[in-house]
Order: C-alpha cells, then structure tokens, then sequence
C-alpha cells in the first residue's frame, strides 16, 4: 500500500490505483472529460492535471497509477496538489483549448444544463476567450435514428469509442484523422445497430452525441424525476423516468452495480414513445362485432351478466409477460373465489414449474456471480437480445481472458468469443455423455455455469431439455454447496413471469396451463378467459370464449377482446416485479394512467366487487400484506433470497426423451417484444432497419463479402 | 416683540402676499402636467414594458427556445415548448405563453435572453378589459415585436454603452 500526500494529508492508498482515484478518495476533486470509470483510460483531454512535488510538469492523474509514484530523496512519500495555482492555470489552460473549437452554442444544444464542458466552464474556466480565428466545423453525420449527432461540438474525448468497443462489443464508431481533423465516425458511414448504443449519449460530455427522439423536447431541470425499475426485459435495469406535465419524456439508467451499472438497453431507453401511443383510456365492450367505448361500470355489467353463475372449470385467466405480481395475485384470488385452477403464467408453454423449488426457475448464479464464473454454456439463448446488459458484462469476462462461452442453440452473434458447439439437444446429450470436447473444458473449469434460454424450453420436450441442463450441472459441479456456487440458471425473457411464479400463477389441481387453455376454447370448453396483458398467445383461438382482456396497449388481446378493461403501464403505477435473479424490485408511479384507465390490482378488486365475490383487501398495503405471506422472499424489496440448491438435484432425476430439432430463439426481433415496443414508432423503425442490414449482410456474405459486425 | 410682529404681518396682509405671490409664480411657470393620452412624459430606454419578440431583419425570429427566460422568471409567468422546426430541424418554440397578469417586470427574462429575443418594450397602455386578453402567446408576442421594433431597436443600441 503506498503512501501519499494529497493536499497536504497523508493516506495509504490501495494498490493498482490510478492517481484520479487516490485524489477522489482523499475527498479531492479532480475535474475530467476523456476518464470514465467502466472504460479504459485514454488520458487525452489532459483536464486531470495534478501536480506531483518532484516531477518536472504536471502529470495526467488518470493515466499515473499510485504505484508509480516515487518516494522523495529522504524517502518521504509523494506529495500530490490539487488545487495548486499551477493545476488551476493548467486547467483553464486547457478548457481554453478545448473551447478553442467548441461552438458557443449552449442555448440550443441539448446537452445544456447536464454538460460536463458546461459545468467545467464555469468552474475552472476563465470566462473569456483569447480566440479571434475561425473555428473548426465538422459534418454531422447520420448514425442513427436515435442518437443525434453534432460533430463540432466533439471535443475527441472518445468515451464513445471506447464504450462501443469494450462494453458492446461491436466496433461501430472510430476516430480518424489527426489534430484539429480528428473527427468521431462509423466505418463508411454505416449505422450504429447495437443494443447498447443509447449508453453513448449518456457518456458523452458535451452535446455532440444526443438523443434524437427528445431532441429540443425540455431541459433537464424542468423534468420531475421518478426512480423506477424498467421492464422490457426481465433484467429489471433501474431506470430514471423524466416527466413533464405528464407525460413521459425520457427514461435514463440509475447506477446499480448488481445489476445494470450504469447502462441500459436501447429498448428500454426509446420505448417513452409507446407509452402514449396506442393506449386503451377506456373500457370497451364488443356489441355487434365492434368495440365500443363504454363506462366502467358498463364494462362491469357486461362481465357479470356473463360470468353469472358461471361452473368454475369454464373461467381461465392468462397473465402477460408485463403484469406485476400485486394485479397477477389479485387475479389469482379471483380465480380462486371462482373455484377456477385454469391460470397460467407461462404464455410460451416453457416447461418450468416451482416443482425443483425456486432455485428450478431463477438465475442463480446472479448477474454479479456472473464475475466469478469462467465457463458458461448457454442453451437455447441469445443473452445479447434477451438481456443486452448482462450480456455486455458475460463479455467483459470473456475479454479478460477469464470466461470462456459455449454455446447449444441458433447461431448468433454475441459480440464476443465464444465456441459454437450444436444445434439441438444432442449437443447436450454428447457433452453429458463425454463425447464432445467440450466436456472437458467444463470438467477442468472451476465455477462452470450454464445458462437456460426460453427457446430452449419452451418446445414440446421442454421438461426432457431441462432435466437434461439439470444433470449436466449436476454432474460437471455446477451446483456446488460447499462453495456456494450454483451455476444453474434460467434467463427468463418477460419482467412479470417470475414474480407471478413466485406467487404461483400457475395452473392449480386438474388445471389446464395456457396451452389447455387455448386448446379448451377452440373445442368450446371455456365460457370465460381473462387475459391480463397476454399479448403473446395465439389469440386467434379464443374466438370462441368471452375474452376480458385487460392491459395498457391495444395489442394482439384487445383485438379479439369482447370487454377491454384499461389497465396503467410500468411507469404509471408502483407495482413489483422480480427479475429473473429472483430480485423484486418496485416500479415508481412517474404519471397517472390516461383518461379512465386504472392502476391494474384495482380494477380487479373493483372487478370481484362487481361479480359478488369481493377480494379481501382495499389498499395496497393490505394486499402486499397478503403477498408476502404467500411468498415472504418478495417482502426483501431489491434483496436476491438465496434458495436451497438440494432442490435442484431433483431436477436431473426426471426421464429425458428428447427431440433432434435444433433450439429455436425466444426473442426473434429485439425492438419488438411486448405491447409498449409494438406501440412504439421509434422502435419500428429500429426494427425494420435492423432487418435491411442484416438482409444486406446476408447478401453481401452470400457474395463472399468479408463480413463485418452489424 | 412677538405681539408688534403679528401687528405688522396684519396690518401689511404680508401672508396673504406670500401666498398670492406663490400662485402666481406657479401660474406663469410651465405646467408639469401633461394631457395624456394626447402628450406623454419621457420614457428611459431601459423602461420595462409590455414583452416582445423580436425578428431579425429578414424575418426569422429571433427565439431558439433555449428556455433560459422561463428558468430566470421568478413568477413563472413564462412557458415554453420547444421542437425541431418543421421545414429546416432548428431549436424553435412551438408555445410561448407569458402570463401578463403574474409577470412582475422585473425584466430578468430579457437580461437572460441571449438572442435579444424577449425584450420587455417601452408600451405600458396595453390594458384590457378581460384577463384572458392578459395570456399572451407567441403569435400575439411576434406580432407585439414587429409593431415595436423601431422603438426597441433604438433602445437597445442605446443602452449599448452601459452593457
């Protein structure tokens, strides 16, 4: 541990330590524009100048590392000032440089009120300018349709680059030329498609990258800021929701290292625009084979003259992949009350059930656990459109050298190395048997884990498939007690399905799950089917039930719905979802639902009052009283319970009969996976571009073309 | 002594020539009263009057809808949305409402302007009968700027010096 003397107090520093971190941590601030600390460091915007006693001119403070530093003559430790008027003139030395060819344009720039160079200005500048020359002009070039660019603003930092590099993996954006020519670019002006390319604007510290949908929408001290938890995917990033005069402008990542760091997808960052379009602001009801606008207690009326007397076993109620788990328990009780056990959860038949325990359906091995693993087989999965945040970090350990990927599946680019082992199950029976190479290099590895994608097991030998990823853990020492390592993992794809498992939405004794489900309308077997945001079923073949449908988005299941109850979307109601850690989290209310729609537990509440069988709670901490006693691990807002991994070995034991077809992916589009993506405009234009290129790659590989990332 | 003084003042009428000397005096100087709205008194060309915006010579407006009045009012009188503009992607407002009734003229709104764009004019006769009248928006701020620009050019150029 070396010493220091910084500002005149003397500290022991941790080893490996940039000289930037020592100062933070000896409570010295040091401004900078190129140092981020999740990206290499590049030291060139030489705004971190600090002075080392002893050194013949300043130094780069986040390019020196503290071990560096030499002990004086005497053997005294260095001593490093900050705020001397050496570093002072060096530092608005340099902002005079860097504003040398920074347009004065903050009035009209978008970055104006979160601007580092903004903020840097008027702390350490000196307020005028010496410059009467020219300024230099750079073209603005079209990335992409969400990130704006405006090049002169650039002042070379390139944080971009590097995050696009190292954190996504995909080489989009370059510098090139040299000095005052020195511009941001895309290889030959090609799009920026990565899932991860809205993280840019975040880390850019002047105005030159910006988000093009909020372009001139508002300033960012005029947005309320709500704390929430984002659900496009099951992840559960934590997300800052910016609001004005409610309606929502902007979703930002929050910092949360178990989770997201600081990044989050494109989807969850763009998807503000479907949230206005396309919403269900009040309840309809089909007459004469057209939805009509009614009241709510027209809408009620409807449903309880139906449901009259209905037989129990004739009521199904599906869940989406968005319900919260407070409306999927209401519902649950319902049902309940209704003498239904028809509910499911699962809307893409995937075969897990909370037989094998919770542990049988979590990631176990945590996003954080992610760090330690140095092998991973993944099954049936593409992390990089099922959890692009999880995804960067699997890369980081491959990138060191540390982890090393197989993958059983759809041939897809991760974005990083990995060896491409099979196609289909087989692959998984030839490595469980020791017959492919690949045995061996989980064999010799210490904290193997594999990863369960939804394609993997949502096929007709789903069970078959996950006994045999149960005992491949099993027998290659993934599940390990005595180290506390479980590296059997499932990585689920919709925010709500694990919470609702959790609270078991799941088909009781004799019940049909969604399939039965289906099956039983299109043989005319069931009267009545609740839809709570199911979107992703056939819904063609409910033509013959009554459909309630209830949800935010006029989606797939208001299309055939016969009453549509208006439900609030993630950012208008407080509601708990569980990411696929097994980590619920609560959403924040940001805006009020539109017009007459309803945060979702309470219009099932008010439903059950209606049909005469009123559900034991009025407000939601009664009912969350309730919740947590079905299942107490949710009570542990942003905690991950840890599960009995004994459990999982029970798993391996069941019969493995499986299918040659090789795995499908669960996700075929990124942009476009749940009612707020398809309402979205911004995400299907993203989506039909992403489809150009990669028809244009097609051809150009099918031409013998080198082929580049896309 | 006191008693013969006031004798005097008496006899002589000296108060009442003291007060009649005054009205006349007051009666042959020039009167200090004008005969508004026929005649107006001087106006300072930093006077805070009713708010404009201004174009520039060809026509453009001038507001980039950089939002800086709106954070300075400390009546929050003003309110701005802001969007690309339609034909060329520019920083334009597409509302600009100022509350006449809350502002308080304290002419920071023009201080913050960096486009000269907000500028509080020299016209103070814009009462109304109603307090709708009082909501200006853009149109009717555009239209205020254009009647006004001569006076508001002028000054500006001559407060220049003092800036």
């Amino acid at each position: 541990m070396p010493k220091l003397i910084i500002d005149g107090a003397e500290m022991d520093v941790e080893d490996g330590l940039t000289l930037l971190q020592a100062c933070e941590q000896a409570g010295s601030e040091i401004p900078r524009f190129c140092y981020h600390e999740r990206l290499s460091i590049a030291g060139n915007c030489r705004m971190c100048l600090v002075e080392v006693k002893g050194m013949p001119k300043l130094a780069a403070s986040c390019a020196l590392g503290v071990n560096d530093l030499r002990p004086g003559p005497e053997g005294q430790p260095p001593e490093i000032l900050t705020t001397s008027p050496l570093v002072q003139k060096a530092r608005s030395g340099t902002l005079e440089f860097l504003l040398i060819n920074h347009p004065l344009d903050c009035p009209i720039c978008d970055q104006g009120g979160e601007c580092d160079l903004q903020d840097q200005a008027v702390a350490f500048g000196v307020g005028t300018s010496r410059y009467d020359e020219n300024k230099r002009a750079i073209e603005n070039r079209n990335i992409s349709p969400l990130i704006k660019t405006i090049m002169t603003r650039c002042i070379s930092c390139t944080r971009c680059v590097r995050f696009m590099t190292e954190i996504a993996g995909v080489e989009e954006l370059g510098q090139i030329g040299r000095g005052e020519g020195a511009e941001i670019t895309t290889y030959l002006n090609k799009g920026m498609l990565s899932e991860l390319s809205g993280n840019v604007v975040d880390i850019c510290p002047v105005g030159a990258l910006t988000h093009r949908p909020f372009a001139f929408t508002a300033r960012p001290w005029e947005m309320k800021k709500t704390e929430s938890i984002d659900v496009m995917d099951a992840q559960g990033a934590h997300i800052r929701i910016d609001t004005r005069g409610g309606k929502v402008l902007r979703i930002l990542p929050r910092e949360n290292d178990a989770i997201n760091e600081e990044w989050i997808t494109d989807k969850t960052r763009f998807v503000c625009d479907g949230l206005k379009n396309q919403r269900l602001d009040t309840p309809y009801i089909k007459k004469n084979g057209k939805l009509r606008p009614a009241t709510w207690a027209q809408a009620f009326e409807a449903i309880s003259k139906r449901m009259n007397n209905i037989d129990g076993n004739r009521f199904a109620a599906i869940a989406g992949d968005l319900a919260a788990v407070e409306e999927v328990f209401a519902l649950k009780t319902l049902s309940d009350y209704l003498g239904s056990p028809h509910i499911d959860c699962r809307t893409e038949n995937c075969s897990l059930s909370p037989d094998g325990g919770r542990a049988g359906y979590l990631f176990n091995t945590t996003i954080v656990g992610l760090d330690k693993a140095d092998v991973i087989l993944m099954i049936g999965t593409d992390p990089r459109s099922e959890a692009s945040v999880m995804n960067a970090r699997i890369r980081r350990g491959v990138s060191t050298g540390q982890t090393r990927v197989g993958l059983v599946g759809a041939q897809v680019d991760l974005s990083y190395d990995h060896d491409y082992l099979g196609a289909g199950p087989q692959t998984l029976v030839d490595i469980l048997e020791g017959k492919h190479e690949f045995s061996e290099v989980l064999k010799t590895a210490k904290n193997p884990m594999l990863i369960v994608g939804e394609g993997a097991i949502a096929r007709s030998d789903g069970r078959a498939v996950l006994a045999l990823a149960g005992r491949l853990a099993n027998d290659f020492g993934m599940i390990c007690e005595e180290d506390d390592w479980n590296g059997f993992n499932i990585l689920h794809t919709a925010a709500g399905r694990v919470g609702a498992m959790d609270i078991g939405f799941l088909p009781g004794e004799g019940g049909l799950d969604t399939n039965g489900i289906l099956a039983a309308s299109e043989t005319g077997n069931m009267e009545v089917v609740y839809l709570l945001g199911a979107d992703e079923i056939d819904v063609q073949r409910l033509a013959n039930s009554f459909v309630i449908y209830q949800g935010s988005h006029g989606d797939n299941g208001a299309a055939i719905a016969d009453v549509i109850l208006p439900g609030a979307a993630y950012s208008e109601k407080t509601a708990t979802y569980v990411n696929f850690e097994g980590r619920p989290q609560m959403t924040m209310r940001a805006v009020f639902p539109p017009g007459e729609a309803r945060e979702d537990w309470t219009i099932i509440r008010a439903l059950s009052q209606a049909l005469g069988k009123t559900l034991p709670y009025d407000n939601s901490m009664e009912l969350r009283k309730q919740i947590y006693e079905v299942a107490p691990q949710l009570a542990a807002i942003g905690q991950i319970t840890s599960e009995p991994i004994s459990s999982l070995r029970e798993l391996s034991h069941e019969a493995i009969r499986i299918q040659p077809t090789p795995f499908v992916l669960a996700i075929d589009d990124f942009y476009l996976t749940n009612p707020v993506t398809r309402a979205s405009v911004i995400m299907a234009e993203m989506s039909t571009l992403k489809q150009e290129m990669n028809a244009e790659q097609a051809a150009a590989n099918s031409k013998g073309m080198v082929q580049t990332h896309g | 002594m006191a008693r013969v003084a006031q004798g005097i003042k008496s006899l002589f009428l000296l108060e009442f020539v003291a007060a009649f000397w005054l009205s006349m005096k007051y009666f042959f100087k020039p009167k200090m009263t004008v005969n508004y709205p026929f005649e107006k008194g001087p106006l300072s060309p930093r006077f805070r009057g009713e708010h404009v915006l201004r174009r520039y010579p060809n026509g453009e407006e001038r507001c980039i809808a950089c939002k800086l009045c709106e954070a300075v009012c400390p009546a929050q009188a003003i309110i701005i949305e802001a969007g690309p503009r339609r034909n060329d992607g520019t920083r334009r407002t597409t509302r600009y409402d100022i509350d006449m009734t809350k502002c308080i003229y304290c002419g920071l709104c023009q201080e913050a302007c960096p486009v000269e764009a907000i500028v509080e004019g020299p016209n103070f006769e814009y009462a109304t009968e109603t307090h709708e009248e009082l909501l200006y928006n853009k149109e009717r701020l555009l239209e205020k700027g254009d009647r006004w620009e001569r006076e508001i050019a002028k000054n500006i150029e001559l407060d220049a010096p003092y800036r």
